[in-house]
């Protein structure tokens, strides 16, 4: 034993050896580093079970190496490093406490044979055995440990050691958040550091506060006057950096304090040389002084000077600063837009997105289509990446607040098209759910809609690049949706089923087949059935020779169209069947579509049914082949379509072969379905309110599953954005819903109860199909050529024409006067949030509870909610701190803290009412708290029970319940946190 | 999907700092924040590729996850430090270019050879400018007197566990 002892200790490899074998492996060597290393590992676990203090520590040396630089677990060897901790000697002593602060974590088991090692050590006279226990508590401090050596921690924060202090002091702030009681042993011999003589305790402290401060800034606002003195006083720039982010945080909450500081904040400013002492003091202007503009003014002349200084640091720094700057002050912004839009050249490309999210910002609704202009024409030459972060956030700066600057939705929706037509556009997703919720919610966008809809889909170009089919899906479905305001529906069926189209997913192709269907019903009714309908009326007026004309030009058009010839079935070519769609004199469009359109005036009738054939043998044509698609949706759809094409058909042939009496009775049941699909396909769809599935009634009887965990774990990855209309949603527009509250479907109601239930049926069947799937457009055969003619000086051109005019829109700021007024924007969900505020962390909140406590002076209660069994020592503490003479409180009374949260009451209360009276009021509060929070826990959990129910009853789609999901996922976690308070009580 | 856990159980202004050279190969890792082993594992892989990636003409904080990692090359070195969104950028910086003063003056112009080889002093110099992610020595010298007095402290006891004696005493035991 001896022997091999000895042996392991005079050939061990040292870490200086195995750091060097792993550098002779490191190029290209015979024998691959893994296996060297596995081998390593070998040897050390076995030299790290010897006995001997040497061999086994620098197998812990050489373990920690392997772990923090390799990724090697260590955690078995936890024990052997508690050992090497206690071995006597510093060297090794010193290894012990590395390989522990670098692998132990809040699970480790073996931290609670440590406890008293630290105790040991702590108490050291050698300060740097002290030191190394303090840096590795500071790191692996758990909350056992925490309290356990609380009072060890509590004697070295007044050690005359200034070394072992100021990392005493440091680790308090592990120990705070561990173990938040602490606050009542510790918080006041803290708070004297803050005037210690020692500047090394005093930057410990405060940096202990700063990070107090940022977690809870009200609580300490009492100490704002210890603050104050080391702002005066301070020399030291990194003190001073912390204490301006503690006013930063402050200030907002108390004016008169603002006012304090202000002034030697401003002389920092001016005098220092230190940039991140610059950027502090203009950072805690900005977020927490804005009110005083003398200092304002000064801080955004420093931003100026960030801005055009060439280090990218201090620029990227300079354009965060104006971020902040712009929803109040964008006097500040408007200063420096030159530089702002230079930057969006730079190199960087952060601060090419810093100056951009600057520029979106600018945007109000009087310029958006002149930047938009220039940024679009920008987003062309960039790279991708950039040209696509360009893209969204037009769309997102655009789409804010219901489309809030929006006014001209023309223009929106024609720029929605140019974007869809940059090479690089990959954000077809964004715009696909744009168009969609744009034709839901705005009437007056519809024509235009459909005209960009139809350009994307008739270009057969865009059908190759996948980025761009979710928009197509949408130029489909809104195609379908509103076809009543097309000029040319034979032409976006042809566009529809161009051969091409095998280039889409089946799901979108689903949507296409589904719009054609759509199209061809309007077509259909408006076309054959019109005159049966009493539409007649509408006939008198039209003359003849007003529509021929029309017809003519419409045939031209069908012409033109032949291109298409070569794809599609060159024996089907249509012109103008569709004299029907009339667009009448006085160019005045007929607007719903349950509206009879036109018709076909009595001596065109035959030419119109010639055309309706050929329209129905291409159709035919078209979906025989899909009718044989593997894909169901696909094959579902096309066989739809056949089977009306083929019902129609029959009868279209019948008529003009047979007497019209003869087919009297055939035609009107082939008509009346047709006008039922009409009907059905008439109905509006609308928005969707977010809270829609929670309005939906429990239906009796219901019963759940008491644990619905397994459903959070299903859906639990499915994210909504709860605020946001899902387009998943909307199929929820369902009849079964009782969504008629919105308004939106009372418009409709017309249709007969036959064709309600029909629709009812119809929905329930496709309805999953009738929105997801309406991305796709396709687009014109003007495909914009990849830019790169444009050189760097079009750049440099481009640049200036954006400064220009972003000073012209940015300056004038007089509302211009609108031709028309904005047209209504429909919302939903104005004023309701379903975004439940997250909790604050309790961890938190005991920490703040307890420095409240302490700081109000009542921390003898402390004692009393330990319960009957505080540790006894620690009333001995106790005692001594409240016969200190360090009550702060008086200290503070010096600057205007008098007004702050009214401390002085407070304190004098505290010395005439004697301690028993605020003990009971503390420990009814205690309990108040308990029941609140078990109240909470209570309701949260019903809550989500609801949810889920609703869920169930809804019994539809994934969207809904993921919808649902959200907001109780956020309960759950609150739910956690209550019952950890609970706990913790 | 990596929680970042650090943020809400336990304060900290510096969440860790990595020191990554040129080919991505780790010198040195130092945790303030909680992360598991898989975590930092992941956490170096993707740090090392934002930062790496960089031009040298680029400002010196990249946004990553919620938080923002501070780095500054220094010949094949990049020192990285991850502080939280809305911190001081730019002292950050000047901790780094602090930690590399201090180990410049304690090697002798440093380079990355002496950190392989001294991996555990890095650790120990870097102890003395950061506790619990906060800067706490603020001075190159004193930082520098506390070094060497730790070393001669370890020099003593080896010298002590070296010699002869000391071994025959082992060996016969």
């Amino acid at each position: 034993m001896a022997n091999s002892s000895i042996m392991d200790t005079l050939f061990q490899r040292s870490l200086e050896d195995l750091i060097k074998g792993i550098r002779i492996h490191s190029p290209d060597a015979s024998t691959p580093i893994s296996a060297f290393l596995s081998k390593a590992m070998d040897e050390i676990r076995k030299e790290i079970k010897s006995t001997d203090p040497h061999t086994k520590s620098t197998a812990l040396l050489k373990l920690t190496y392997l772990s923090s630089l390799y990724g090697y677990d260590m955690s078995w060897a936890a024990f052997h490093a508690v050992e090497v901790i206690s071995y006597p000697r510093f060297s090794l002593k010193k290894i012990g406490y590395l390989s522990a602060s670098a692998s132990f974590n809040e699970d480790t088991e073996v931290l609670l044979l440590m406890t008293n090692q630290f105790r040991k050590d702590l108490s050291s006279p050698n300060d740097f055995e002290v030191s190394l226990a303090l840096q590795c508590l500071s790191v692996i401090g758990t909350t056992d440990l925490c309290r356990d050596l609380c009072n060890d921690l509590f004697t070295l924060l007044s050690s005359t050691r200034s070394y072992v202090k100021k990392k005493a002091i440091a680790v308090i702030l592990r120990v705070f958040s561990k173990y938040p009681d602490a606050v009542r042993v510790c918080f006041k011999r803290l708070v004297e550091n803050l005037e210690s003589s020692d500047p090394q305790a005093v930057c410990s402290a405060v940096g202990v506060f700063c990070e107090l401060t940022l977690q809870d800034p009200k609580t300490y606002l009492p100490l704002a006057p210890e603050f104050y003195r080391v702002l005066l006083d301070c020399r030291n720039n990194w003190v001073l950096i912390k204490v301006l982010k503690i006013f930063a945080k402050l200030a907002p909450l108390e004016p008169r304090l603002g006012r304090k500081i202000v002034e030697p904040i401003c002389e920092i400013m001016r005098r220092t040389m230190a940039k991140s002492l610059l950027f502090e003091c203009i950072r805690t202007v900005v977020n927490g002084l804005s009110d005083h503009e003398s200092a304002m003014k000064l801080a955004v002349s420093k931003v100026k000077e960030f801005l055009v200084d060439d280090d990218p640091n201090l620029k990227y720094l300079g354009l965060q600063a104006l971020s902040d700057l712009t929803s109040r002050h964008s006097w500040a912004v408007l200063e420096n837009q030159e530089a702002v839009v230079k930057s969006l050249s730079d190199v960087d490309p952060d601060i090419k997105l810093a100056s951009l999210r600057l520029l979106m910002a600018m945007v109000s609704d009087d310029n958006v289509a002149e930047i938009t202009k220039v940024l679009l024409n920008y987003a062309l030459k960039s790279d991708p990446q950039f040209c696509n972060e360009i893209l969204r956030s037009i769309l997102v700066t655009c789409s804010r607040n219901y489309y809030e600057i929006v006014f001209d939705f023309d223009w929106y929706v024609s720029l929605l098209g140019e974007m869809s037509r940059i090479p690089h556009c990959q954000v077809g997703e964004e715009i696909e759910s744009q168009l969609i919720d744009i034709g839901m919610r705005v009437k007056d966008a519809r024509p235009e809609l459909v005209n960009v809809g139809r350009d994307l889909l008739i270009d057969p170009a865009l059908l190759g690049n996948p980025f761009l089919h979710r928009i197509l899906s949408a130029a489909a479905w809104v195609s379908g949706e509103y076809v009543e305001f097309s000029r040319n529906p034979i032409e976006l069926i042809e566009a529809l089923l161009q051969p091409r189209t095998n280039l889409l997913p089946p799901s979108i192709r689903a949507v296409y087949i589904q719009s054609a269907f759509k199209i061809l019903v309007f077509f259909l009714q408006s076309n054959l059935w019109q005159q049966d309908e009493g539409a007649s009326s509408l006939i008198g007026d039209r003359t003849q020779g007003g529509s021929s004309p029309m017809i003519e030009a419409q045939l031209l058009e069908g012409n033109s169209l032949a291109t298409y010839g070569s794809m599609t079935n060159s024996g089907h070519r249509f012109c103008a069947g569709d004299s029907s769609r009339s667009v009448d004199e006085n160019g005045d469009e007929a607007v719903a579509r349950g509206q009879p359109v036109s018709l076909a005036v009595s001596g065109r009738e035959t030419s119109s049914q010639e055309s309706v054939v050929k329209l129905l043998n291409f159709i035919q044509t078209a979906m025989e082949s899909l009718s044989c698609s593997h894909e169901v949706e696909v094959q579902e759809r096309a066989r739809n379509v056949l089977g009306l094409v083929q019902l129609v058909k029959r009868y279209v042939l019948g008529c003009s072969v047979l007497h019209e009496e003869n087919s009297g009775k055939k035609e009107s049941e082939t008509s009346e379905i047709v006008k039922l699909i009409t009907d059905l396909c008439s109905e509006e769809l609308g928005p969707v309110s977010v809270s829609a599935q929670a309005r939906v009634p429990l239906p009796d009887g219901l019963t759940f599953q008491e644990d619905l965990s397994e459903l959070d774990t299903i859906y639990h990855d499915i994210q909504l954005q709860p605020s946001s209309f899902s387009l998943g949603m909307s199929r929820y527009g369902d009849k079964g819903f009782p969504l008629t509250s919105n308004g939106q479907f009372k418009e409709e109601s017309e249709s007969s109860t036959k064709s309600e239930s029909l629709l009812a049926e119809h929905r329930q069947r496709h309805g999953l199909y009738y929105l997801p799937s309406e991305k796709d457009g396709a687009a014109s055969a003007d495909y914009p050529p990849a830019s790169g003619e444009k050189v760097e000086g079009d750049r440099h051109d481009e640049m200036n024409d954006l400064v220009k005019l972003t000073e012209q829109s940015l300056t004038v700021k007089k509302k211009p006067h609108r031709a028309k007024p904005r047209p209504i924007v429909v919302k939903l969900d104005e004023g309701e949030n379903f975004i439940p505020t997250n909790k604050l962390e309790s961890q938190n909140d005991m920490l703040s509870g307890a420095v409240r406590d302490v700081l109000l002076g009542n921390e003898d209660v402390s004692i009393s909610s330990y319960g009957a069994d505080p540790p006894s020592k620690w009333k001995g503490k106790e005692k001594l701190i409240s016969d200190g003479p360090l009550d702060l409180r008086e200290n503070s009374v010096t600057v205007e803290s008098s007004d702050i949260g009214n401390p002085s009451s407070r304190r004098s209360k505290h010395k005439a009412h004697g301690k028993e009276r605020r003990q009971h009021g503390h420990g009814k509060n205690d309990e108040r708290r308990e029941e609140n929070s078990r109240k909470e826990k209570k309701k949260s959990s019903h809550h989500r029970h609801s949810r889920h129910k609703g869920d169930g009853k809804g019994g539809a789609s994934m969207a809904g319940k993921a919808a649902a999901d959200a907001p109780s996922d956020h309960r759950k976690i609150s739910t956690v946190h209550v019952r950890m308070q609970v706990r913790k009580k | 999907m990596l929680i970042h856990i650090g943020c809400w159980v336990c304060v900290v202004q510096i969440h860790f700092v990595i020191l990554i050279n040129r080919q991505g190969k780790v010198r040195l890792t130092k945790w303030y924040s909680p992360y598991t082993q898989k975590e930092r594992t992941k956490v170096i892989r993707e740090l090392s590729g934002l930062v790496l990636n960089r031009g040298p003409k680029l400002c010196n904080f990249v946004d990553w996850r919620g938080l923002k990692a501070v780095y500054r090359r220094y010949a094949s070195l990049y020192f990285c430090m991850c502080i939280d969104q809305d911190d001081n950028e730019l002292e950050v910086l000047e901790i780094i270019h602090h930690y590399v003063e201090v180990l410049d003056r304690y090697f002798g112009s440093v380079c990355e050879l002496d950190l392989i080889f001294n991996f555990h002093k890095a650790y120990y110099i870097l102890d003395e400018i950061l506790i619990a992610g906060e800067l706490q020595e603020s001075s190159k010298k004193t930082v520098a007197r506390l070094i060497a007095a730790q070393d001669s402290l370890v020099e003593a006891a080896k010298e002590q566990e070296s010699s002869i004696s000391n071994i025959i005493a082992q060996a016969t035991k």
